[in-house]
């Protein structure tokens, strides 16, 4: 009988696992309470918080400055700058970056505050596409973005934007990678606590493009974005993917309500 | 496209003690790193920077491949008079900068 004795234990404890497997399933997709949601500046040091508040020392802040000189340089074939449109971007971007991505009717699909540069540039400037990550466009996005800082993330009620929030939904609940991970298993369920000495954090995307310590530089939300994906063991996408896109409407609609801090530091 | 953020305080009164605050946009490459495919990346650094107070000198470093980039100086001083505060930075590459503070001291 002792065969059996141990198929029966055997078999109770796979339901068990299975149970288990079933509520952390459940968890993954529980998402943080309006109240509970804090920026990841919250749990920054003394010493990087102080960096982000004093304009003077905060890195990021040099990258905003070129952004301004571009803001009001004619570019392109038909030798216009930023500000022969958008006049100064003081009063006529505040609350801009806190509502990208936003859906482009002719694109028929979201573009993010970086794309809507490059379009503006190729479709008014008449003048190529700056590269992603170059300094170029980190340094007008961080320029635009600054204007809105302190403003709440208010993303668009545009229900053309649905199916894409859905679709970043998805991605961000997906597990994927060699290491199996889904972002919700970390930045939903386990936020607060430590990855290897690093603490976890919520996630949300308060203010790119940023200044990471770690990078030495500004980088955007994509990079940032890449990095979770390569540390997953997962294949990034290319930079501009429209996934990239719809997981970024999910994070900020996640983050909905929190302040701008553009140009943030990070450790 | 070398930029950089000063912050002197505009007045003083005579005999403060002031805080010098200078951060300037460099890469400040080691020259220890390899490229992809293995080329050596030929050191790029601030090498030094200097602060003068009325063309007399206050404040110097010196700087090397470990210091990370952006680099970022608070200093102090005594305000003594009315004048002119010049930040100059020079590096590898013939890289030069230069920014001038005016202060008023009363």
């Amino acid at each position: 009988m002792s065969p059996n004795l141990k198929r029966t234990q055997w078999l109770a404890a796979a339901a068990v696992l299975l149970g288990i497997a079933a509520i952390a399933e459940i968890s993954a997709y529980a998402e943080i309470l309006l109240g509970e949601r804090r920026s990841g500046y919250a749990d920054l040091a003394p010493d990087t918080k102080a960096m982000q508040d004093d304009d003077t020392a905060n890195p990021g802040m040099l990258w905003v400055q070129d952004g301004e000189a571009l803001w009001n340089a004619k570019s392109g074939a038909a030798n216009r700058a930023c500000a022969d449109c958008h006049d100064d971007a003081r009063a006529t971007m505040t609350g801009v970056a806190a509502r990208y991505p936003a859906f482009d009717t002719k694109l028929g699909r979201p573009v993010d505050l970086e794309q809507r540069i490059n379009l503006c540039r190729v479709e008014r400037q008449q003048a190529s596409a700056f590269a992603y990550e170059s300094k170029e466009l980190l340094s007008l996005s961080a320029f635009i973005g600054k204007q809105s800082r302190g403003e709440p993330i208010a993303p668009l009620a545009d229900e053309r934007l649905r199916p894409f929030l859905e679709a970043g939904r998805e991605q961000f609940n997906r597990r994927q990678g060699q290491l199996n991970l889904s972002c919700g298993q970390c930045h939903d369920d386990n936020w607060g606590k430590r990855l290897a000495g690093s603490l976890i954090p919520q996630a949300h995307p308060t203010g790119y493009p940023l200044y990471r310590l770690e990078w030495q530089a500004v980088g955007s939300l994509q990079r940032r974005l890449r990095n979770c994906i390569v540390g997953m063991r997962a294949e990034p996408y290319e930079y501009g993917a429209p996934e990239y896109v719809s997981l970024e409407l999910y994070l900020v609609w996640r983050a909905r309500g929190l302040p701008i801090e553009t140009p943030a530091v990070r450790p | 496209m070398a930029s950089a953020l000063i912050n002197v305080p505009k007045k003083a009164n005579r005999g403060d003690v002031i805080e010098i605050k200078t951060l300037i946009s460099h890469i400040m490459e080691t020259g220890f790193r390899h490229s992809t495919t293995g080329v050596p990346i030929p050191r790029d650094i601030i090498t030094s920077f200097v602060c003068t107070y009325n063309n007399e000198e206050i404040f110097r470093a010196v700087l090397y491949p470990a210091i990370a980039a952006n680099p970022f100086f608070i200093f102090t001083t005594i305000a003594t008079e009315s004048g002119t505060i010049e930040f100059t930075w020079r590096g590898d590459n013939g890289f030069s900068a230069t920014e001038s503070a005016s202060i008023i001291v009363e």
